[in-house]
This record gives C-alpha cells, sequence and structure tokens, in this order.
C-alpha cells in the first residue's frame, strides 16, 4: 500500500469513527443521564437517512432536506418521550430494552410501508462537489472531510453545552439525582425530554449527512446501533473521552480491515473475517479490562 | 399452596391436550405444534438466564443458531446425520460457544451485559454471514432429517411428522423436569441468590462468577437443543436464526409469559408464535398489506405489552385469581 | 495471650487524594469485643469494607491468622471465617428469613456445584440455619418473608445470616442502628453472648451499647486512629474527649 492510498485509509478510517462518535454521544447521552437503553437509536439514524433521501428529491437540496429532517427528527423524539420512554424511568433495563426492540420493529415496518426496501443513493451537495487532488490519479472528496469537520464541531458543541452552561449543569444534576432537581423547582420532565430529543436529533443527522457517502438501505440502523454498543463498551463506562477514541479506534479497525489481506496457514483471515474485527477487539478489551479503556474500575 | 396445586392441573390438562393433539388434528397442527413446543425449549433455557439468574442475553440466538448449523454439518452429503450422535454433538457445540462467550460477557453486568451479549451474537452472525464456512448470506439445507438409529434398528422416524412430535413432547417434559430439579438444588439456590443480592452472595462466599458461567452453558446447550429440532423440522438454516430478530423474540416470549416461572416461557412461546400467525394472516385492507408488515403490529403489541403487562401472562393471571377470590380465602393465598 | 485473629497493619485507603483509613493498625482477639468509634466520615465504615474484601486496600496488610488476606476477594475471606454484617440491611428481601439464613449456612459447603439432589434435603445447612435463627431469637418468623420483617427483626437477620456461615471473627457495622430501646438491649445481650467464641469489630454510634459491651476500644477520626486501649482510659482521655465524645454526648 503506497503513502497516497494509506492516507486515503486513515482519513476514511478517522472519518467512520466521528461520524459514530457522534451517533454513540446521543446514545450515551440518553443512557448515562436518563438511564434508558435505547434499542431504537440505531433507527433515528436509518429515518435521518431516509428523511435526507426523499426531503431532498423532494426539496432539490441536501441542505433544506437536512434542516427539516432534524426539525422531524426531534419533534418525533419529542413525542416518543412523552408517549413512551417517560414511562420507563423506573424499570428495570430489560423492560426499557423489550419496549425499545418493539419501537425498532415498528420503525423497520413503518420504512418499509412509506419508502419501500431498496437501496438508495443521495447526492453530494453541488457546493462540496470537489475533490483535492493527491495524485494523478488519487483524490480525496472535500465532502468527507466536511463530514469529519461537522462531526467534531458538534462534539466540541456537545461538551461545551454540557459542561458550562446552565442547561447542561442541570443536565447533569438530574442525571445523578433526578428528585432533588425536581425539587429545586426545574421540570425534570422537560429536561429528560429535551436531552432524549436531543439525542434522537444527533443520530438522524448523522444518518442525514452519511446518506451521501454510505447509501441509504434497510439495515442500516441496526449495524450502526451494534457498532456503537461496541463503541461505548470498549471506550468505557461513563467516559466521552473514551468514547471518542473508542470510535476513533473502530473506525480506523473497520475501514483497514476491508483493505488489507492477511492469512495463516492457508487460512484467509482478512479480509474475509473484517466483520468480525471490531468484535475481536472488543473481546480483547473485555478479557484486559472489562471496564473499558477509560472506564472507572468497580 | 391452593394457587401451586392449581398450576399443577392446568399443567398436566396442558400435557394431556398435547398427547392428545396428533390423535385429533391434521399435519399441519401438528407441525405448527411441534414449532411452538421447540420454541418453549428456547425459551425455557433463556428464562433460566433471565428470569431466574438475572442475566438479560440478547444474543442467545447464537447458540440456537449454531446446533442448526452443527447439524447441517453433521450431515454426510445429501443424506441424514444420526440424532444420537449429532444432537449431542450440537448441544456440546452450542455449550462449548456459551462457555468462550460466557467468559467474556460475564465480566460485565447491567447494560452492559445486555450490550456485549448482542454484539457477541452479531460476531457469529457475520462469521456465517461474510464467510463460505457454510454456504453464507444464502444458508444450508439439512436435506433429511436425523435418523434415530442404533445399530441398525429405528425406534422411530423424525420423518414422521407424528414421530417428530412426540419426540420434541417428550423432550419438553424432560427439559422441564431437569430445569426445576436443577433450581430446587443446591446449583439453583445460588442462581437465585445472585439474582436477588449477588453482591451478597460474594460476601456470604460464592464465587459468583463460577455460577453464572455454568448457568450460561447449561442455557445455552439447552438453546442448542431446540435450535437442533428446529434446523430438523425447517430443512434449512441460515445466519438469520443467528441474528437478533431471533434473539428480541424469544426475550419477548420469556417477558410476555412471565419471567421467572418456566410456566411463563411456555406459554409465552405458544402465545407469540400464535400471535405471530395470526398477524400474518391478516388480509389486505385499502390497498395495504397489512399481513406482510405483520411486523409492525407485533412491534406495537410488544410495546403495550411492556407497557400494560409488567407481569407477563401469568401475572394477569395472578391478579385475576386473587381478585376471583372470596375475601374470606385471601387469607391463605 | 494468644495470637491475634485479624491483624491490621498500616492498613490505608486513598479515594484519589482522600485518605478515607489512613494507616490503621489495630488487632482482634477471640473472646474480645473491639469496638470502633468516631464522628460520621471517620473511616469506621470504610475499614470494616476493607477486612471484609468488598474494597481494596492501598496499602498496608491485614493478616488473618497470620496469613495476609490483602487483596483477596470478599468470597475468599469470607471463606476463611471472616463475617460481615452490614450497616445497611443488605438481606434477601424476597426470601424467607429461613432461606437468608440457609442460603448463608449452605456457603459452607465444600461445592455448591449440585444439580439434582433438592437443596432442603441437605439437614445439616437447615439445622445450621435454624440454629443461626435461634440465637438471634428469630425463630419464630422464619416463615416470614424477609421484606416483612421490622427493621429491627431484619438487623437481627443480618446477624444471624452472618452467623450461619460459622466465622470466627465478626466484623458488624452498627447492628443496632435504628432500634428501639428493647430491641438494643436484647441485641447487646446477643454479642455478649457471641463474644466468647468470636473475635468481634463492631462499629457504633450507640454509646450506651458501647461501653457496656467493648472490652477494647478505638477511636478513629479522619481516617486515623486517634486512640486505642481500654474503654476507661478512653474514655477518660482529653483528647478524645475534645475530639469526639464531647459532641457525641451532646447528641445521644
Amino acid at each position: 500500500m503506497d503513502a497516497n492510498t494509506f492516507l486515503i485509509q486513515v482519513l476514511n478510517g478517522i472519518q467512520y469513527g466521528l461520524l459514530l462518535f457522534l451517533v454513540a454521544s446521543g446514545l450515551t447521552l440518553i443512557l448515562g443521564i436518563m438511564g434508558i437503553i435505547n434499542l431504537a437509536h440505531g433507527s433515528f439514524y436509518m429515518v435521518g437517512a431516509y428523511l435526507a433521501f426523499s426531503l431532498s428529491q423532494h426539496f432539490g437540496s441536501l441542505w433544506l432536506a437536512m434542516a427539516g429532517g432534524v426539525v422531524i427528527a426531534v419533534a418525533i423524539g419529542l413525542l416518543l418521550e412523552w408517549l413512551l420512554i417517560s414511562r420507563l424511568y423506573h424499570r428495570d433495563h430489560l423492560y426499557q430494552v423489550l419496549l425499545t426492540y418493539g419501537l425498532i420493529l415498528i420503525f423497520e415496518e413503518l420504512r418499509s410501508v412509506v419508502f419501500g426496501d431498496d437501496v438508495h443513493g443521495v447526492a453530494v451537495p453541488a457546493l462540496l462537489q470537489a475533490s483535492i487532488p493527491l495524485t494523478d490519479t488519487l483524490s480525496y472528496p472535500v465532502y468527507r472531510l466536511w463530514m469529519s469537520a461537522v462531526c467534531l464541531a458538534l462534539a466540541i458543541g456537545m461538551y461545551l453545552l454540557i459542561q458550562k452552561t446552565r442547561l447542561g449543569m442541570m443536565i447533569r444534576a438530574g442525571a445523578a439525582n433526578r428528585e432533588m432537581v425536581q425539587s429545586l423547582g426545574i421540570n425534570i420532565d422537560l429536561l429528560y425530554r429535551l436531552v432524549f430529543a436531543l439525542g434522537v436529533a444527533l443520530a438522524a443527522f448523522a444518518g442525514m449527512i452519511a446518506a451521501p457517502v454510505a447509501s441509504v438501505f434497510p439495515g442500516m440502523g441496526n449495524q450502526v446501533l451494534i457498532v456503537c454498543f461496541v463503541v461505548v463498551v470498549i471506550g468505557g463506562i461513563g467516559s466521552v473521552k473514551g468514547a471518542m477514541l473508542a470510535a476513533i479506534l473502530i473506525g480506523l479497525v473497520d475501514t483497514f480491515d476491508k483493505v488489507l489481506t492477511f492469512e495463516i496457514g492457508g487460512v484467509q483471515l482478512l479480509p474475509e473475517l473484517s466483520g468480525m474485527m471490531i468484535y475481536v477487539l472488543m473481546a480483547v478489551v473485555l478479557l484486559a479490562r472489562p471496564e473499558g479503556l477509560f472506564g472507572k474500575r468497580g | 399452596m391452593r394457587q401451586v396445586r392449581v398450576a399443577t392441573v392446568v399443567l398436566l390438562g396442558c400435557l394431556l391436550a398435547l398427547a392428545l393433539l396428533p390423535l385429533v388434528a391434521e399435519k399441519y397442527y401438528i407441525q405448527l405444534f411441534t414449532k411452538m413446543m421447540i420454541m418453549a425449549i428456547f425459551a425455557m433455557s433463556l428464562d433460566l438466564l433471565v428470569g431466574y439468574t438475572g442475566l438479560v442475553s440478547l444474543g442467545h440466538a447464537a447458540f440456537f443458531g449454531l446446533a442448526g448449523y452443527v447439524l447441517a454439518f453433521a450431515a454426510p452429503q445429501y443424506e441424514a446425520a444420526n440424532l444420537w450422535l449429532s444432537l449431542p454433538l450440537a448441544m456440546a457445540g452450542s455449550g462449548a460457544l456459551a462457555l468462550v462467550i460466557g467468559v467474556l460477557v460475564l465480566r460485565t453486568s447491567g447494560i452492559y451485559f445486555i450490550m456485549v451479549t448482542l454484539a457477541f451474537a452479531q460476531m457469529v452472525f457475520f462469521l456465517f454471514h461474510d464467510t463460505k464456512i457454510a454456504g453464507g448470506a444464502d444458508g444450508i439445507y439439512v436435506y433429511a432429517k436425523p435418523v434415530a438409529a442404533i445399530a441398525g434398528w429405528e425406534p422411530f422416524s423424525l420423518e414422521n411428522h407424528t414421530h417428530f412430535y412426540f419426540v420434541v413432547l417428550v423432550l419438553l417434559v424432560l427439559v422441564y423436569a431437569l430445569l426445576r430439579m436443577l433450581l430446587a438444588s443446591l446449583f439453583g439456590r445460588v442462581i437465585v441468590g445472585i439474582r436477588v443480592n449477588e453482591q451478597r452472595m460474594r460476601s456470604l462466599g460464592y464465587r459468583t462468577f463460577r455460577y453464572k458461567l455454568v448457568c450460561f452453558v447449561i442455557a445455552g446447550a439447552l438453546a442448542g437443543m431446540a435450535g437442533y429440532f428446529a434446523a430438523a423440522q425447517f430443512g434449512f438454516v441460515s445466519p438469520d436464526i443467528l441474528g437478533w430478530h431471533t434473539s428480541g423474540g424469544v426475550l419477548m416470549m420469556v417477558i410476555l409469559g412471565g419471567k421467572g416461572t418456566l410456566n411463563g416461557a411456555i406459554l409465552g412461546a405458544f402465545a407469540m408464535m400464535l400471535l405471530e400467525l395470526g398477524l400474518q394472516g391478516l388480509p389486505v385492507v385499502g390497498g395495504v398489506d397489512i399481513g406482510k408488515h405483520w411486523q409492525l403490529l407485533m412491534g406495537g403489541f410488544i410495546v403495550f405489552a411492556v407497557l400494560l403487562l409488567p407481569h407477563g401472562l401469568l401475572g394477569l393471571g395472578r391478579l385475576a385469581s386473587r381478585l376471583l377470590r372470596k375475601p374470606a380465602e385471601a387469607g391463605d393465598g | 495471650m494468644a495470637e491475634a485473629v485479624l491483624r491490621t497493619e498500616r492498613l490505608t485507603k486513598h479515594f484519589g487524594g482522600l485518605a478515607a483509613v489512613n494507616d490503621v493498625s489495630l488487632e482482634f482477639f477471640t473472646d474480645q469485643i473491639h469496638a470502633v468509634i468516631g464522628p460520621n466520615g471517620a473511616g469506621k465504615t470504610t475499614l470494616a469494607n476493607l477486612l471484609s474484601g468488598d474494597l481494596a486496600s492501598t496499602s498496608g496488610r491485614i493478616y488473618l491468622d497470620g496469613e495476609d488476606i490483602a487483596g483477596l476477594s470478599a468470597d475468599r475471606i469470607s471463606q476463611r471465617g471472616v463475617g460481615r454484617s452490614y450497616q445497611k440491611t443488605n438481606i434477601f428481601l424476597p426470601f424467607t428469613a429461613f432461606e437468608n439464613c440457609r442460603l448463608a449456612a449452605q456457603s459452607r459447603l465444600p461445592s455448591s456445584m449440585r444439580f439434582t439432589r433438592p437443596a432442603l434435603r441437605y439437614d445439616d445447612v437447615s439445622q445450621q440455619a435454624l440454629r443461626a435463627l435461634v440465637e438471634v431469637g428469630l425463630e419464630d418468623r422464619a416463615q416470614e418473608p424477609a421484606a416483612t420483617l421490622s427493621h429491627g427483626e431484619q438487623r437481627q437477620l443480618e446477624i444471624a445470616m452472618t452467623l450461619a456461615t460459622r466465622p470466627r471473627i465478626l466484623l458488624l457495622d452498627e447492628p443496632l442502628a435504628g432500634m428501639g430501646s428493647e430491641e438494643s438491649a436484647r441485641m447487646v445481650e446477643l454479642l455478649q453472648r457471641l463474644k466468647q467464641a468470636h473475635a468481634m469489630l463492631l462499629v457504633e454510634h450507640d454509646m450506651d451499647a458501647v461501653f457496656a459491651l467493648a472490652d477494647r476500644l478505638t477511636v478513629m477520626v479522619n481516617g486515623c486512629v486517634l486512640a486505642s486501649g481500654a474503654p476507661e482510659q478512653i474514655r477518660a482521655s482529653a483528647a478524645v474527649q475534645e475530639a469526639y465524645l464531647g459532641t457525641e454526648e451532646a447528641h445521644s
């Protein structure tokens, strides 16, 4: 592999990792602050992508589609939290798992009814269609760089929101002690609703910006969800830093294991088993440090 | 006490009904109930983990599906495998996989346990889906039902759907009895103690990791038994059998019936399968083929069941019986 | 004097920058109630957690019968004869009082990896459980679910479970917490009876009980041992009075 190809793969890996972080951060936000495990988180990613597809066709512009899509996603998130998720706070994780599993089925079938089961492509917006040339034959798409930049910007924005603003402080307090925050006069129900909607919006937005690159297909939500789980497990319990590191690591591993070839004793391991690599990574982490790379021990 | 006697009577009644079914029903129903009994075994194996030990596994389908693949491999090309060799082999395979995965996932707990069980099951899915080990995404066929021959003598033939039915019925009863025995044993008491207060169990001197691991392996092996017969009946295995729709579905069966009761797992399995069948048979309404999109209604049902049936169907039954009982008798409940 | 059953040597536990237990060296002997008192946050429960293996120490040694047990897990330490009762009632609420003790007694079998014989047929285990219940005076409530027991009865059950594991040393964390005067008197009498066959660490706030029971008294403040010796000595010590007993008497 020459230097330019290597560079391209590294950039791709980082871009995928940052996208994963965006989705995973929505998941850990809801998990860490509200204590809810939301299996349907991947479905929102899918919803975002399909919204990008259909709205961009409708509006003729991916930008308008994204704007409209975020609004719709937030609305869906608020509605879901109000109707269903709010009833899960005091219940066992088991029931959260089941209810959100039911939601996955609903979302999948709704998508099938409304959009069908085909794979779709979404065009890259004209503004970002350029490529940065690396050699005579190789170039790197500006859109992917833009994606990485946006994910990074959102990550920083979220960090500032949670750590530096009053709203962020209320959110963190609500995570630690729900009743106390309520008795202070803060509307904890509304707070949780906002947090949930934020998490949904992050996932949907990630799906939207990923659509031109990763295409829009039925299983995309479930696929990203499981990878997010791996990110959270590897990164560690309650650690945003860990999630970022884990996401980048997984992004790189997942990108490289598809392009490298590796065999032992005549048995082709890569790229055949590329789909398994991130799970092998997770297994190694579980053996060495079950609480994750940056998780708190015991 | 009275409640236990009622439950026993109901159970024996159901057993009797199941035993008599093939005398009155057509082939379609016999095969349908065979499938339901297979899923009941699958559900009971998960109830051991979820209901009794408190380990919520979202990857139980891995053990179910692997056994099916073992059967497919054990059968020589286009011929039948020997039941007495391939069934233990399949269960051992599932048990071994459960051992490997268990050692890794039991290092976590709570939400993380749920996530890693799902992730590892997905890994097994990819193993079969992406590689050429077993036909990849297309799956492979089990061309002939396993043969139950011992030195030339065949006590029954699984090609006969009535024989198949009774074999599964006997196994259902055996597994139920085995699990009841297990739960009443020293091991069973430790398992339940772990669910209620694992930290206290440790401070009482129990090496809880070992017990959880053994439980995980037993559950995996029993899921393998179910998966073996599911593959034998269906004649085909594909990676989807290992997928998380299967894992989610069986978890729902356990919860729907009422977890931690074993009876609930059986009830839930039957109920879910009947529901699935019913939803799939719905007609086309207003241009929309509802039957094709039955999972939409199933998802809705799951959401409602979680919100409205916190203790599953058995919990509903217990509530009803308590309401129906006269106040004077309420004391001896 | 006989060898100490349990001995700590410069035991220390850091949480980040805070030393919750700092350089503590104590001894515990059979037929001796060694009470540890101190204001809230002095590190008493942390000390108990270190001794029972619920927490890992940062530095220092713990010797049980001369063997270093620092770093061993809670289950291994329990198997070596250390019994622990908790400040916050830590029982199996859905089970009956009998089952709570039976499960505790079962832990003393060489192995619970037994899958066929019903647990209730292990008569020795059941007898041991009943004995523990009788010892604390709960035999009449044996078949009641632990959740329906009164607070005082639950504290008694907490002790019974510990006794059912036939420990040689008892680590009791505020056994009298939340008890009325009659229940407290019963508990004090029980602890007196248990003293003969066990070494005992008693963490308590109830000063009447402490001075009625303690053969040896250690005062902890901010993780350190302020004073350790015979109860009368400690009571008379000016330093202790100023740091702790003075304020304690104002409260009790």
